[in-house]
């Protein structure tokens, strides 16, 4: 190393990073390269707003795909959200502190199993479950919101019990001063503090779940078509992109890429509002 | 970052890097039909333990896929099972090497024994949705098909003829994921390679006939595709030899004892 | 009638905590569920035998080996370009519009689903590149997945620490290589190991990726040019062709302690060289 010098190391650095930063950008002009011409000849409202998806006969509506991806999403939502909101508000608020300690880690462990296993047990529990209490084919919307919500309940448990920790005690100790009690500390004062990260872990449990495959493919069914009730099988974006991409060739592989680019809009989206949610409550401490 | 934290990762790389060169076995990757794909592991099995110069892999992913991996080089033999090979692979040798029934299946508690041809077009097209209407039990059809680019799916479709796959059939993406589906759902339907039949599932008669290899090799039993081996040029080399293995007496052998119907 | 705030808090604990406990129910049940009809067919025979019958039988050495060897590679790839990333970013360039760009470009990458990097890696390594179904597809696939990543955490690491050292050093006459070096990286060290950590733990879950790049082999690879299947893939396939039910739970059994000891490994790592430092 000390051969190289200053100048040297220097220069590795900036050709390392380079390299980095290119391969980067190549897979995200790779992909929107071979998927905006296709949009531009097919249309976006065409892709977007048609519920035709028959490859064969060169017709590449998504509407079907789009709608499931974002029911399944507002799903995982509404799964997720509240049962991860209350746990994250009990562990920091309510749990004794060793509790927590302990519960924390662990809820954070479970993101890290992988979600073929969610889908797995999907498949064998909760599909036949639906499928034998309300009816359908089991494989639906419903399953496919259900596990999606909890995979992405860590996720919010463990941002959000961050976002309450860093609510300054004062504010908690000025509350209690003026005679609120502990849960009116919390709804009126703490969260409201809090909002801003809660608000951001939710949407990146979002953004999971919009890009989550396996899992959705495993349980909700794969059917291509809008669905009229949660107990309709669907098929995600994520999904459409799988089954077809080892064999599609010409302008449906370049539709499905055209889906890759809508994903990843969607996607940059929703990381960037909660990104600037995060930014904004630490810029207003 | 000293010397030693360099070294060591690469030293484990070249380690990797050196099975490559110099182990002297051609790789052969066969890639297509879920229905194939089972036979093909077991065949590459049995050929590799007494020609130990070859390094067979299979892949799966359904016919479409045998047909442009094989064009595009990422397999050296393609696995279709279609009744008409599409325009692409007209480029492409193709080798009979088996033939296959497709099997309607149902769920084992389902009642149904006998289909028509027309009552499995209308079940598919979404025509016929509850099964009283074709003499089982009240209950809705679930109807279980391939992804677009599956053999079986567009030899059933075929010879079938006339079906426009329902818009609310379920999609999964191999023989073997339909046939858990319909084993784990009492009013699913299904089709699959007669090969991969099992006691999970029950085929239906269609037309009066069984899905069974006297049936299929006496002709009555009609919904039947080949299994194409798909090869870019000529084969030769290894890829001829492994490709006549499957053909010659042995290989046909497995192919029957297992389940499937030699190509003659 | 005005409910009395002592009650809405009780209802209010009493919520919470359901809540709560359901998450935390469900989650131990499923790691139960598959753990309990996983662990008694794990063994280290069923670790360490090849299977038979593809997988009906016989145990998921090669899979095992595939487990190891990709997130491997892609953590050899991914670990040098990242940390050299963030290390110049941080230390030789000055806040700019440039770095602004790149750090957000990162941070948008990190959410992008691993199937478009499937997608990615299938029609540019496995097609175009003519690489084919291989550990290296796969392994350039999951470098690239987690490359965003590993810049990020251990551009936060670096950041994390504090600018005295740095002052420090400097007034002492250390170039500015020889602070990176002895100062600053290992005080970030805890920071970029969880970086890494989370890279590997990633690798190890991820089907959507590996299956269209490294494809599905049973066979043991003898070199990076050979398609591999990893545990993940292997209990998506035994368990949704029902090829075998007990191997199926087994190799997930074996997921999930793996995984569950990465992650592991990281947190006490991490604890460790803090404790140290401080």
């Amino acid at each position: 190393m000390k051969l190289l010098g200053e100048k040297g190391v220097q220069k590795i650095l900036l050709v390392t990073a380079f390299s980095a930063i290119s391969a980067l950008l190549l897979i995200a002009l790779f992909i929107i390269k071979e998927g905006l011409p296709f949009l531009i000849t097919y249309g976006l409202g065409d892709f977007l707003l048609s519920s035709d998806w028959q490859p064969q006969s060169g017709k590449f509506g998504i509407l079907p795909m789009v709608a499931a991806s974002l029911w399944v999403t507002l799903g995982a939502m509404i799964v997720g959200a509240p049962l991860g909101v209350a746990g994250a508000i009990f562990l920091s608020e309510f749990a004794p502190r060793p509790v927590m300690r302990v519960i924390k880690p662990t809820i954070e462990l479970l993101a890290a199993i992988p979600s073929v296993v969610y889908g797995f047990i999907g498949v064998m529990v909760l599909a036949p479950l639906i499928r034998s209490s309300l009816g359908g084919p089991g494989l639906s919307l419903l399953a496919a919101s259900i596990i999606l919500g909890i995979m992405i309940l860590p996720t919010i448990i463990s941002i959000s019990i961050d976002s309450i920790l860093a609510v300054p005690q004062s504010y908690r100790e000025g509350s209690l001063a003026l005679g609120a009690t502990v849960w009116q500390t919390i709804h009126m004062v703490t969260i409201r503090a809090a909002r801003s990260g809660i608000i951001a872990s939710i949407i990146l449990g979002m953004g999971r779940a919009i890009g989550e495959t396996m899992a959705v493919i495993m349980v909700a069914g794969n059917a291509v078509k809008i669905p009229r009730s949660a107990l309709d099988s669907v098929r995600s974006l994520t999904a459409n992109i799988a089954l077809e991409m080892s064999y599609a060739t010409g302008l449906h592989r370049e539709a499905l890429f055209a889906t890759g680019v809508i994903l990843f809009v969607v996607i940059i989206t929703l990381n960037s509002i909660a990104i600037l949610a995060i930014r904004k409550r630490v810029g207003k401490r | 970052m000293n010397a030693k934290t360099i070294l060591l990762p690469l030293l484990v790389l070249s380690i990797l890097l050196n099975g490559g060169c110099g182990k002297g076995k051609t790789p052969i990757t066969l890639a297509g039909s879920t229905a194939f794909q089972p036979f093909a592991e077991k065949l590459a099995e049995q050929y590799m333990s007494t020609h130990n110069n070859v390094a067979i892999t299979v892949q799966g992913g359904g016919s479409a896929v045998g047909v442009q991996s094989t064009i595009s080089g990422a397999a050296q033999i393609g696995m279709a099972d279609l009744v008409v090979l599409p325009e692409d692979a007209k480029a492409l040798t193709a080798t009979v090497v088996a033939r296959d029934g497709i099997a309607v299946v149902v769920n084992p508690a389902n009642r149904i024994t006998d289909l028509t041809t027309q009552q499995v077009r209308d079940i598919f097209n979404g025509k016929i949705r509850n099964w009283r209407e074709v003499g089982a039990t009240d209950a809705p059809i679930t109807v279980v098909s391939r992804e677009a680019g599956s053999g079986t799916r567009s030899s059933f479709e075929q010879i079938v003829t006339d079906i426009t796959l329902t818009k609310d059939a379920l999609i999964q993406d191999s023989n073997g994921t339909i046939r858990e589906t319909v084993a784990n759902d009492a009013n699913a339907v299904g089709y699959l390679s007669h090969g991969l039949l099992n006691a999970k599932i029950k085929a239906a008669r269609i037309d009066g006939q069984e899905c069974t290899n006297e049936t299929i090799a006496a002709g009555k039993y009609t919904l039947v595709r080949p299994i194409y081996l798909l090869v870019k040029g000529t084969p030769q080399g290894e890829i001829k030899n492994f490709i006549d293995y499957i053909l010659s007496d042995p290989g046909q052998q497995t192919i029957k004892a297992n389940g499937l119907i030699p190509a003659k | 009638m005005r409910i009395p705030p002592r009650f809405t808090q009780h209802g209010a604990i009493a919520l919470l905590g359901g809540g709560t406990l359901v998450t935390v129910i469900i989650l131990v049940f499923i790691v139960v569920f598959v753990l309990e009809k996983g662990l008694p067919v794990l063994s280290l025979s069923f670790l360490f035998s090849n299977p038979e019958e593809m997988g009906r039988a016989g145990g998921i050495f090669p899979t095992l080996i595939g487990t190891i060897v990709l997130p491997l590679l892609a953590i050899l790839i991914a670990t040098p370009l990242g940390l050299g990333t963030s290390v110049y970013l941080t230390e030789y360039t000055r806040e700019s519009r440039i770095t602004k760009v790149i750090r957000f470009g990162t941070d948008c990458l990190a959410g992008i689903p691993s199937i478009i990097f499937g997608l990615f890696g299938f029609i540019f390594f496995v097609t175009t590149l003519g690489m084919g179904w291989s550990i290296l597809s796969g392994g350039l696939t999951l470098a690239f997945m987690i490359l965003p990543t590993i810049i990020r955490t251990s551009e936060e690491a670096i950041k994390a620490v504090p600018k005295s050292y740095r002052d420090v050093s400097f007034s002492l006459g250390a170039t500015r290589w020889q602070t990176v070096r002895r100062v600053i990286l290992p005080n970030a060290l805890p920071g970029i190991l969880t970086g890494v950590m989370l890279g590997i733990g990633r690798s190890i879950g991820e089907t959507a990726a590996v299956i269209f790049t490294a494809g599905s082999s049973l066979r043991l690879p003898s070199s990076i040019f050979d398609s591999t299947r990893t545990m993940a893939v292997h209990f998506y396939i035994l368990a949704r062709e029902g090829i075998s039910s007990e191997n199926a739970y087994g190799t997930a059994a074996a997921l999930i302690i793996a995984v569950l000891l990465v992650n592991l490994t990281a947190y006490w790592l991490m604890h460790w060289f803090i404790s140290r430092r401080s």
